[in-house]
């Protein structure tokens, strides 16, 4: 008993010495400091916050897989509260205060243009994880979320093919993505033989609530014989209100489909989606997506963030395509100096979460499927078209004039992000 | 050897006819589920052709399979591919059989996969159902009917609807199944001239926005020049009684969009209006209001589903408690100290707007809420050409109503009488014995109150999320600067006025510039104005 008693108080001894030296060494062991730049509060909050929960995932795993390089990866956090300016700051703060090997961070691409010059100042690392209207390479920014060639014009060849439609509503909130977007869709359209009276461009303030007018504008549009379609970048929260004044007025995506490009899951979830059954959306993935690494990745994530209710959406995924390409490009230069990754994730592929796998291309963005998905009524995505093959994400689109003759390449030692091949000149290493 | 050959044929047609007969007799069941099945196997792009071939069978028994499709219930198993119609149940799907609907087990929903329909199907098999239902016994089913093949317009369906005309008996089912064989005839080729003419006589006749696309797709086909002309001069007459229409519903939605602006800025008007506190936290009063309509309907679903209807009415009184409630707190705590200076009151109560909506989204998360609309707030009716959506109309008469009764409050009660007196002459209300600083706490609880009732009626329209009241704070101050500070009825004016100005301008300069050229109206205006619209007189103006 005495004798028996002696052994477990030993046991317990070593135990806490293990700890102790244990411990030191994990404060003496350098760690890798990983940035996160997500909105926690104000009015991005809602988007974004989500983004960071999901980044903090992903370092955990990875730590406990056994970190990067031997040591484990710290996370960051810090909170540019929706503020455009406070981006640049904080960015700021990560590269010269905490020294982070990379960011992960943004959302609107206003706050992105803010970050652009203190990234290409400090040479950081950041990985923007959202849809944006592209026209855009930067040496320091990797960008895994869909340009639009990888959304927007899929999404457009659907509704030509599949829906036969004729008259064309671009439809999107007044900022620099709607109206790229629309700029580059507008072109796309009429080179498609659509005539100028068949397309209307409607454009809205930020969290417009009104849309009365507007939908019944777009119920008399769709009156000329003609079949119509909506094509949306209405962006956040203006979306409930317009979906729901659709329905109200009798509109149902049998009659006028909308094609949105920033409705997910999780704005879904804030939303009565019944009257919204058939409505569609293009993304690069689902939460329905079928595959055995999706189902692995949404348990996880719901087994994290303790809800099960909580959903997964496409930024989601471009963080987890976008981390997994900077911890092999880190592993493959066996380093986290910037400069050395930067040349090496050039072709790093890493697998995605719809089964394929997605390659960082030269002009630093990646290859990704595109997903046609149509709401139902449990707020998920029921998927009715998938491009054949993976898409290239183009910095430059080719449906701009100016933009058609830039390409991007930042492989030595041409690194260039818009060089002109009519000139044959580098525009230099800013962005536009 | 001719004969020969005619006999030959003559026998192949009887054999054929035999069996499409037998097709439509007892072996049609094992028909019906090879075509199923078919249909389940099939890609996406070719579940088409098995949707027709469905609905040419004719047979009745198809279509509760076929509404299951069109409404995503229809799946099959992953092991054998058998089809099921599912409805849900506890641990799983119920699996039932497609043509027998006889109950089967309950199966976890991760061993069947969904047969997916998109909107061209659902489209296709709408029009399969009407076409089965044309001739059904319950006249509601009818109407359903024959308003799907007015959307689709199957020439297919052309010889069911005219038989079930013939024999309908309900006036407004056979109003409905003559406007669908009208649509079908303006497609048909084979119409004469004398059909297609009536068809354009009716549509004309109809006057709206669908009259007017089916008349203008008609347009160019059309064959001889009476049709064409009887076309454009429809075309013609329907744009004209539109643009009538038109006008109205500017000022429909302008009154509605008013209501909306008046909701919103009631609360402010008593606060900042008769108080003159600068509350820069109104705007989160709203959104406790939203958030406790929210609240109610959560314990409604999940404890009394059957009062679902009601939600709203509970969350009424429960809504201007809650923000009544933290506004007492807020006047008590925070604001009675700083009277009289409102640079830091409005510092003060904006801070105090963060906090709040920092609390929310620490309790409820960053997303949105969903809060559901109850029947009798969703759809529309419609009166000649002016579609009214429920929803806008029941917050047009609740903002009246909340306008009304605070008019009353303040003139007939004890309580409106010792506001008054407060606001305008403090210290001789003080001197009468009033308890002037209770009268501010109570003021501010029923500016603040008022508010949360309006976030329950904005819940309707509006996204629920923490940044709810940032959307509206603005456009309150506006209303009730531009009405003039001190007066309800400033704020009613000012709010239906700034409404209906800006639904007629949108038109013409769109959303954005609509919005900044009321703004620009407003400073103008403020300038040549600067107490408002309803100034107030006398010597209350000074204090």
């Amino acid at each position: 008993m005495f004798q028996h008693s002696k052994k477990v108080a030993s046991a317990a001894l070593f135990g806490l010495m293990a700890s102790a030296v244990m411990t030191t060494a994990s404060h003496a062991e350098e760690t890798i400091k990983v940035g996160i730049l997500h909105s926690l509060s104000g009015t991005m909050a809602i988007s974004e916050t989500t983004l960071k929960d999901v980044m903090l995932m992903l370092i955990e795993e990875q730590n406990k897989k056994g970190g990067l390089l031997g040591k484990q990866l710290e996370p960051v956090v810090v909170d540019p509260a929706s503020d455009w300016p406070l981006f640049a700051e904080k960015a700021r703060e990560l590269l010269e205060v905490h020294e982070v090997a990379a960011v992960f961070g943004n959302w609107t691409s206003v706050s992105r243009k803010s970050v652009l010059p203190v990234f290409e100042e400090l040479n950081g690392i950041l990985f923007y994880p959202v849809q944006y209207e592209g026209e855009e390479s930067q040496r320091n920014v990797f960008y895994t979320g869909a340009a639009p060639n990888q959304q927007a014009i899929p999404a457009v060849d659907y509704l030509l093919e599949n829906e036969e439609v004729e008259r064309w509503v671009l439809a999107g909130t007044d900022y620099v993505y709607p109206r790229t977007t629309n700029k580059i869709l507008e072109a796309y359209l009429k080179a498609k033989g659509v005539a100028d009276e068949d397309i209307l461009i409607n454009y809205t303030p930020f969290g417009h609530s009104d849309w009365q007018t507007i939908v019944s504008d777009i119920k008399a549009f769709g009156t000329a014989g003609k079949k119509t379609a909506v094509v949306s970048t209405i962006n956040g929260d203006a979306n409930v209100p317009f979906y729901k004044e659709l329905a109200n007025q009798g509109i149902s995506a049998e009659d006028i489909p909308v094609v949105a490009f920033s409705v997910g899951e999780e704005e879904l979830a804030g939303l009565d989606t019944e009257p919204l059954v058939g409505h569609l959306a293009a993304w690069n993935y689902f939460q329905s997506v079928d595959t055995e690494i999706n189902a692995e990745f949404i348990e996880t994530w719901k087994a994290f963030i303790g809800d099960e209710d909580r959903v997964t959406n496409d930024p989601m995924e471009a963080h987890y395509i976008g981390f997994n390409m900077w911890v092999k490009a880190v592993e493959k230069a066996g380093t986290t100096d910037v400069d050395t990754v930067i040349d090496e994730i050039i072709g790093v592929a890493v697998p995605n979460l719809s089964g394929g796998y997605s390659a960082m291309m030269p002009n630093h963005h990646i290859t990704k499927p595109v997903l046609i998905g149509e709401i139902q009524e449990d707020g998920q995505f029921d998927i009715v078209a998938e491009t054949d093959g993976l898409v290239a994400g183009d910095a430059w689109s080719d449906f701009l004039p100016e933009s058609a003759k830039l390409i991007s390449d930042w492989r030595k030692p041409f690194s260039c992000g818009n060089f002109n091949v009519e000139t044959g000149q580098c525009g230099g290493s800013a962005t536009n | 050897m001719r004969q020969l050959r005619k006999l030959a044929v003559a026998v192949l047609l009887s054999f054929l006819a035999a069996v499409a007969s037998t097709g439509h007799g007892k072996a049609s069941d094992t028909s019906l589920e090879a075509t199923i099945s078919a249909l389940a196997s099939a890609k996406l792009k070719d579940r088409g052709n098995h949707i027709e071939a469905l609905a040419a069978t004719g047979d009745a028994q198809v279509v509760p399979f076929l509404e299951a499709l069109a409404a995503g219930d229809v799946y099959f198993k992953k092991s054998d591919k058998t089809v099921f119609i599912t409805r849900k149940a506890e641990g799983g799907l119920q699996l039932l059989d497609p043509l027998s609907l006889e109950e089967g087990e309950v199966v976890g929903s991760r061993s069947l996969k969904k047969v997916k329909v998109n909107n061209k199907l659902r489209r296709l098999v709408r029009g399969a159902v009407a076409g089965l239902t044309v001739q059904s016994h319950d006249a509601g089913t009818r109407l359903e009917a024959a308003n799907a093949l007015y959307k689709s317009q199957d020439l297919e369906a052309l010889p069911l609807l005219k038989a079930a005309v013939a024999a309908e008996t309900d006036e407004t089912v056979k109003d409905a199944q003559e406007r669908a064989i009208a649509a079908i005839t303006l497609k048909n080729v084979k119409a004469s001239e004398a059909e297609r003419l009536e068809a354009l006589g009716k549509f004309k006749a109809q006057g709206d926005q669908e009259a007017l696309a089916l008349v203008s797709s008609f347009l160019p086909q059309a064959k001889t020049a009476a049709e064409s002309e009887a076309a454009a001069l429809a075309i013609q007459s329907i744009e004209k009684s539109l643009a009538m229409w038109d006008a109205v519903e500017n000022v429909w939605y302008g009154l509605s969009l008013g209501s909306v602006l008046l909701l919103a800025a009631i609360g402010l008007a008593i606060t900042f209006g008769v108080m003159g506190v600068i509350n820069m936290a109104h705007g989160e009063m709203v959104m406790l209001g939203a958030y406790t309509t929210f609240v109610v309907q959560e314990v409604i679903r999940k404890s009394f589903p059957g009062f679902f209807e009601f939600s709203l009415l509970f969350a009424l009184p429960l809504a201007f408690l809650v923000a009544g409630g933290v506004g007492l707190a807020m006047e008590r705590g925070i604001i009675r100290f700083l009277y009289g200076r409102p640079l830091e009151t409005l510092l003060a109560t904006w801070g105090v707007s963060l906090i709040l909506q920092q609390a929310v989204r620490t309790i409820f998360g960053p997303t949105n809420k969903e809060v559901g609309n109850p029947d009798w707030m969703s759809g529309a009716f419609e009166i000649g050409g002016l579609a009214l959506t429920a929803n806008r109309l029941w917050i047009l008469v609740f903002a009246l109503v909340v306008f009304v009764v605070l008019l009353m409050v303040l003139k007939r009660t004890h309580f409106g009488l010792q506001m008054r007196a407060v606001t305008q002459n403090r210290r001789m209300a003080a001197s009468m014995g009033i308890r002037t600083p209770w009268v501010d706490a109570r003021t501010f609880a029923l500016g603040s109150g008022i508010a949360g009732m309006a976030g329950v009626a904005l819940s309707q329209i509006s996204n629920v999320s923490p940044n709810l009241g940032q959307t509206y704070i603005i456009d309150s101050f506006m209303v009730v600067v531009f009405g003039g500070v001190g007066n309800l009825w400033g704020t009613l004016v000012g709010a239906m006025t700034l409404g209906v100005a800006n639904k007629f301008l949108e038109p013409y300069a769109g959303a954005v510039l609509a919005k900044i050229l009321v703004l620009v109206f407003i400073i103008l205006f403020i300038q040549k104005k600067p107490r408002g619209l309803f100034a107030l007189k006398g010597r209350a103006v000074d204090l």
